[in-house]
C-alpha cells in the first residue's frame, strides 16, 4: 500500500497529489542564537515513530492540513 | 542452492570480545569496507563490526547497483572516480567475482535546459579526471536499442544526452561477501544480529557501545549506519541534516535481447539497467515522506511505467517481478558526510542517500584512512559533517540522478 492520506475536505488521496511539510523546531538544549539558525536551516530530527506534520492538498483542495504519523509504519492519525 | 552458498563464501565468525581497537556500527558496504581497507592497508585487525540484522541486509543490498563518477563539482567527480578505479580492481584484489560488468551509462534529456546542464556536466567530468561526453539523439539511438526519440508524441523529444564511459554494476551482496570475507581473513570480527543500544561516554569522549549483547569498549567508535543513523548520532549528542527517505526499485521477467547501457531519462525521472539474469532493474524517486517503512507502494509503479515505457516502448511486454524498498539518508546538499563528529572517538559515514553503492570501496578506504592516522584524508575533507556550519556545503543535486 502506498501512502494515503484521508483529506478532510476531499476524501483519502494517494500521497502524490500532496506536498510534504515538515513542523520542526530545533531542540531546547541548543540555546546559542546562532547555533539555533544553523540547526534550523540545516539540521533534522529525523524521529522514528508518531510525529506531528503537514501536508498540502497540491492537486485537491490546496489546503494545508495537519496529521500525526508513524514514520516506522507510515500509518495516519488524527488529521486534523 | 543460494547465491550466498554458490559465491563460496567462506566467513569465519568469532565470538564477541570486550574490548576492540574499532568497533564500526553497520554491517552494510561502507562498514564492511571500512574494516576491509583497515586490515588490508593499515594492518589493523582488532576490529569489529556490529549489524543489527545480517551483512548487506540494508541498503547495500536494496540498491540498484549502479557504479559511475559523472558528478557535477569537482570535489565529487575526484572521489567517486577514485571509488570506480577501486572497484575496476575489486575481484583482483579480493578473488572473488562481484560481476563487475562495465557499461556506457547514458543520462538522456528532454528540454533545452537539460542540455544546456548535460554539457556543462560533460566539462566538469572531464576536466577532473571523470571521461564523459555530450552526444547528439542519432548516436542514443545506435546505443539505446528500442528508444522512441520523439516519445508521447513529441511532448519529450530526446535531445541529447551525457555519455559517462566509465559506467559500471556488479552484484550488491558479493560486493558485500567479498569484503566482508576479506576482513574476517584478516582477523576483523564480524557480529550479525548485535544491535548497538546506546553510545558509551567518558566525558566528552565516545569510549565504547552498549549492545543487546552486552558492552564493548573501544578507541574509536564509526557509526556506518544507514536508516537509524539519526538515532545513533543522537546518542553522542550529535545532531545531523539528514532526512530519512524511502526509495523504491522494480526488477521485471527475462528480456530476450541484450540491453547494453545503463539508461537514465533526467528529466522523465527514471532510470534502468539489465541484470546479468537478463531482467529489466529500475528505480525512480524518492518518496516524498521521510519514513523508515520498508513498504513498496502501487504510486510509484504506475508512474514509472508510465514514464518508462513513454521513452522505451518495449517495457511495455515485459512484466514486474518484484518490487521493494530500502531507506536513503538524504542529506541537504546530496552529498555524503564523512568524518569527524565534533566528539573525540566517534567517527560517521553517512548521507549516503542514493549513492551510497557506487562509493563503497573510495569511502571505505578513506574512513580506513582517517582510522589509522587521525588525519583527514584530503579526497574527503570537503565531505565534512560541519560543513553546514561553515557555509561550504557541497550542493549536487542535479548529479544524484533521479533522486
Amino acid at each position: 500500500m502506498s501512502l494515503r492520506i484521508a483529506c478532510p475536505n476531499c476524501g483519502t488521496r494517494s500521497v502524490e497529489e500532496w506536498v510534504y511539510g515538515e513542523l520542526f523546531a530545533p531542540p531546547g538544549r541548543i540555546t546559542d542564537p546562532a547555533e539555533r539558525d544553523i540547526d534550523r536551516g540545516f539540521m533534522h530530527n529525523n524521529p522514528e515513530g508518531p510525529v506531528r506534520e503537514a501536508w498540502f492538498h497540491l492537486y485537491g483542495c490546496r489546503r494545508w492540513i495537519y496529521l500525526t504519523r508513524d514514520t516506522t509504519t507510515d500509518v495516519v492519525r488524527n488529521v486534523e | 542452492m543460494n547465491e550466498f552458498w554458490e559465491a563460496k563464501v567462506a566467513l569465519q565468525w568469532q565470538e564477541m570480545k570486550p574490548t576492540y581497537d574499532v568497533v564500526i556500527i553497520g554491517g552494510g558496504g561502507h562498514g564492511l569496507s571500512t574494516a576491509y581497507h583497515l586490515a588490508t592497508r593499515h594492518d589493523i585487525t582488532n576490529v569489529a563490526v556490529l549489524e543489527r540484522k545480517y551483512i548487506g541486509g540494508g541498503n547495500s543490498g536494496r540498491n540498484t547497483t549502479v557504479i559511475r563518477s559523472n558528478y557535477g563539482i569537482p570535489e565529487a567527480v575526484r572521489f567517486y572516480q577514485r571509488s570506480v578505479d577501486l572497484y575496476k580492481r575489486l575481484e583482483q584484489e579480493t578473488e572473488r567475482w562481484i560481476m563487475h560488468s562495465s557499461r556506457p551509462l547514458l543520462w538522456t534529456i528532454h528540454t533545452e535546459a537539460g542540455r544546456r546542464k548535460e554539457r556543462a556536466r560533460a566539462e566538469v567530468n572531464r576536466a577532473f579526471g571523470a571521461e564523459t561526453v555530450f552526444i547528439e539523439p542519432e548516436e542514443i539511438a545506435r546505443m539505446v536499442p528500442g528508444i522512441d526519440l520523439n516519445p508521447a508524441g513529441g511532448r519529450y523529444p530526446v535531445m541529447g544526452a551525457s555519455l559517462h564511459m566509465e559506467g559500471a554494476t556488479a552484484r550488491h551482496d558479493r560486493v558485500n561477501w567479498a569484503l566482508a570475507e576479506g576482513a574476517m581473513n584478516r582477523g576483523v570480527h564480524v557480529h550479525q544480529r548485535t544491535e548497538v543500544t546506546d553510545l558509551i561516554i567518558d566525558g566528552e569522549r565516545v569510549t565504547g557501545v552498549r549492545t543487546n549483547r552486552g558492552d564493548i569498549s573501544a578507541n574509536v567508535v564509526v557509526s556506518a549506519v544507514g536508516g537509524h543513523v539519526t538515532r545513533v548520532a543522537e546518542m553522542a549528542g550529535v545532531r545531523l541534516p539528514i532526512r530519512t527517505h524511502p526509495l523504491q526499485a522494480f526488477v521485471t521477467n527475462h528480456y530476450e535481447q541484450k540491453f547494453e547501457p545503463i539508461f537514465a531519462s533526467i528529466d522523465l525521472g527514471f532510470y534502468i539497467s539489465q541484470t546479468a539474469r537478463g531482467e529489466m532493474l529500475g528505480g525512480a524517486h524518492i518518496d516524498p515522506q521521510p519514513s523508515y517503512s520498508y513498504r513498496s507502494g502501487h504510486h510509484f509503479m504506475s508512474s514509472i511505467a508510465h514514464r518508462a515505457t513513454t521513452v522505451l516502448p518495449f517495457l511495455r511486454d515485459l512484466r514486474v517481478l518484484r518490487q521493494w524498498t530500502g531507506v536513503c539518508d538524504m542529506s541537504p546538499d546530496y552529498s555524503p558526510i564523512m568524518g569527524r563528529t565534533g566528539v573525540d572517538g566517534f567517527l560517521v559515514t553517512t548521507g549516503w542517500g542514493t549513492w551510497g553503492f557506487k562509493a563503497i570501496p573510495a569511502g571505505g578506504e578513506a574512513m580506513a584512512q582517517l582510522i589509522a592516522t587521525n588525519e583527514v584524508p584530503e579526497l574527503i575533507e570537503p565531505f565534512r559533517l560541519d560543513r553546514f556550519a561553515r557555509d561550504r556545503t557541497m550542493a549536487d543535486r542535479g548529479s544524484a540522478g533521479t533522486h
